[in-house]
């Protein structure tokens, strides 16, 4: 928006502007006072009737859920870590190296990235039982590695084609191996990209349901997403309306801190990857 | 320190096109050598075979005595400066100029020394803790210098590095990078597609084209000897008119003047054939007012011509004329240059010939009006039209066969430097 803007145009883009926002955050401000209210509050039908944290006091004192954000927080970083480690050097290769069977592994990339979880999840749940898999971390790292490895190979990929090869060659030129090129040069370059990467990938396994709900039965591996469908609140009596919001509030926290923190590499590196993607 | 040797290197990519061919050159131990050609020459490939980023198809490369062929980048102690610096925008000066050591795993004390001493030479110490891309073009340059010197490699290998400056810095550092190989006595090849860089830089200058070396020698040599028109034709700017011309008996007939031949370039001449079609190449300073030429007039022919342009330089004067002949002279090789140069700067391409001649600045030479001009006929170059030869060169200036043969198609290296544009 620059000054060659009327000042009617600019209202109306104020007006877009305030209605998307609304938009989105209507049901998060909405979760948010349904979990400061107390039990007998919540049918009270309206939409702020003070403070009170019970809600938050019951998840924190509910060993299935912090055991549930623990199983969270555990498999979504050891997916996010490996997919990104395993991504980059497929990016890599992909995006500097001419071999055989390229084209296909692209194609394949795509594919994976296009198939419905759902289709899967009954054969996997079979699978894992046999295997032994089932209810167990790496059952659910596992796919979620495999569904966020095509974006995070695009999106890195499009990040070190950006990089001039020169870089690299100059590295080798004064001493590196390959992998060191890669290692101190090439990644460093591509953080943008590889934190765009990491957080899509996160997010993807922090807020999975399908798979923690199908591979799961116990807290174990359970992550917060299935938990919170078995959520039961204080006592089996009490609707755990209450509990639930206070779980799903505090399950997007981390995701909007991250986010936050992070905001200004991820619109670059969005920005990056949709140029040249 | 060490020599490097090509051995009938040829790089052949995998389409069939040779990028190189047979490409024998010795540089010595301490020698500056410029590889310098047109867009799509080699030079740059030549250069990156070397340094090992380009695989050798053919042929044999050695560094000091060892056959590196084989090695990679990192085994073979060079240093290497790029077109575009290729600086690590993610680290400071320091860290850049210093890599290298920290890959070889020096310790701290002794980076910190090189890095300071090389800083010192490049006068970059103020700008060690800045990043690339907080430099100018002119320091960017200098830490990719850096970066190559505090290594202290085997040899220097710099493809084009002056290219991205601006003409005074380019002339600036020009200095500059002569003064330095000259202290430090490394090895240095250094590619460019500037002959102004190539004249005045190096102790040697290898002219190639179309993969192929054409004359190895020093700069005085190729402009004064030029082996075939090709390399007459980009060593020397203005560059060297051509023109169509016929031997009859002992005169010369060129499109202006006929001219009388001194023995030795009849001699010369001959051996092209009584009566057959040559190229003539004369340089802009083999003419002369003929009102200023004095004793020397008598070894050469007075002829009288409308000036189309005078440009005054304020130390000389180049003026314009325009000659017209019944012959056409055709040479892929002229082709190229002109391609090369942009249209217009190469003379003599069609029936119209433009001639340039530098003459004195007291010359009294006015546009539109005619005048009459002098001609140094001892000077003139005599080429065979149908290989490019020349018949007038002397001597075999370095052993290196005559590359005038197989002159393929003007193909376009696609690999290297494609954006690469004649600069001045």
């Amino acid at each position: 928006m620059g000054s060659q803007h009327s000042a009617r145009e600019r209202v109306m883009w104020l007006i877009g502007i305030l209605v998307v926002i609304f938009y989105a955050l209507i049901p998060v401000v909405w979760i948010t006072s349904l979990s400061l209210k107390k039990p007998d509050e919540v049918g009270d039908r309206k939409f702020f009737s003070g403070f009170s944290f019970d809600n938050y006091d019951v998840i924190f004192s509910d060993d299935t859920f912090i055991a549930a954000l623990i199983n969270s927080l555990g498999i979504a970083a050891i997916a996010t870590l490996i997919s990104i480690v395993l991504a980059a050097m497929a990016a890599y290769a992909l995006s500097r190296l001419e071999f055989a069977g390229k084209a296909v592994i692209l194609s394949g990339a795509l594919a994976v990235a296009m198939f419905p979880p759902i289709s899967i999840v009954g054969s996997l749940f079979d699978i894992w039982r046999a295997i032994g898999l089932y209810d167990t971390w790496p059952g659910l790292i596992i796919p979620y590695m495999t569904f966020t490895l095509p974006l995070a190979i695009y999106t890195l990929s499009a990040f070190f084609r950006e990089i001039p090869w020169e870089l690299e060659q100059a590295a080798q030129v004064d001493g590196a191996t390959p992998f060191q090129a890669f290692r101190k040069i090439i990644v460093p370059l591509a953080a943008p990209g590889v934190f765009t990467a990491s957080i899509l990938v996160f997010i993807f396994a922090w807020n999975d349901f399908i798979f923690a709900n199908t591979l799961t039965s116990t807290d174990a591996a359970r992550t917060v997403p299935a938990a919170l469908a078995f959520f039961t609140g204080a006592s089996q009596f009490e609707q755990p309306i209450g509990a639930v919001a206070a779980a799903a509030v505090v399950v997007t926290v981390p995701i909007i801190i991250m986010v936050l923190i992070f905001q200004r590499r991820i619109v670059a590196g969005l920005t990056a990857g949709a140029v040249k993607g | 320190m060490a020599d490097i040797v090509l051995d009938k290197v040829t790089k052949r990519y995998p389409d069939g096109y040779e990028a190189v061919r047979e490409m024998s050159l010795t540089i010595e131990d301490g020698e500056f050598v410029i590889l310098v050609g047109p867009s799509g020459c080699g030079k740059s490939t030549a250069l990156r075979m070397i340094a090992g980023l380009e695989d050798i198809s053919e042929g044999e490369l050695r560094i000091g005595d060892n056959v590196v062929n084989d090695k990679a980048p990192r085994d073979r102690d060079i240093a290497m400066v790029f077109q575009n610096y290729a600086l690590y925008p993610h680290m400071t000066v320091r860290e850049n100029m210093g890599f290298a050591l920290k890959l070889a795993k020096t310790d701290k004390g002794e980076i910190d020394k090189k890095v300071t001493e090389a800083a010192k030479i490049l006068d970059l110490e103020q700008h060690l803790d800045r990043r690339p891309a907080n430099l100018s073009g002119g320091q960017r340059q200098r830490v990719a210098m850096g970066r190559a010197i505090v290594r202290d490699p085997a040899a220097f290998l710099m493809d084009e590095p002056l290219s991205n400056l601006d003409a005074k810095l380019r002339v600036q550092m020009r200095t500059e990078v002569s003064r330095i190989q000259k202290n430090l006595g490394t090895t240095t090849v250094y590619v460019t597609h500037d002959q102004t860089e190539a004249m005045t830089l190096g102790d040697r200058v290898a002219v190639m084209r179309s993969g192929l070396l054409q004359q190895v020698g020093s700069p005085m040599e190729l402009y004064n000897n030029p082996k075939n028109l090709f390399v007459a034709g980009f060593i020397g700017s203005p560059a060297m008119n051509f023109m169509p011309a016929k031997l009859e008996g002992d005169t010369l007939k060129l499109p202006m003047a006929d001219v009388r031949l001194s023995d030795e370039l009849r001699g010369a001449a001959s051996g092209g054939g009584e009566g057959k079609q040559l190229i003539a190449g004369i340089r802009p300073e083999d003419f002369e007012d003929s009102s200023l030429v004095g004793e020397a007039a008598h070894r050469g022919a007075t002829f009288k011509s409308k000036i189309d342009l005078v440009e005054s330089m304020g130390s000389e004067l180049y003026v314009h004329f325009t000659t017209s002949s019944d012959e056409k002279i055709e040479s892929e090789e002229l082709r190229e240059l002109a391609e090369d140069a942009g249209a217009g700067e190469v003379p003599g391409g069609g029936q119209e010939g433009q001639i340039v001649a530098r003459l004195d600045p007291t010359s009294k030479a006015t546009q539109g009006e005619e005048i009459e001009l002098w001609l140094d006929s001892t000077k003139i170059k005599l080429f065979d039209p149908s290989d490019g030869r020349s018949l007038t060169a002397t001597g075999d200036t370095d052993g290196q066969p005559a590359a005038t043969e197989g002159q393929g198609p003007a193909g376009r290296d696609p690999a290297s430097e494609p954006d690469e544009q004649r600069s001045e």
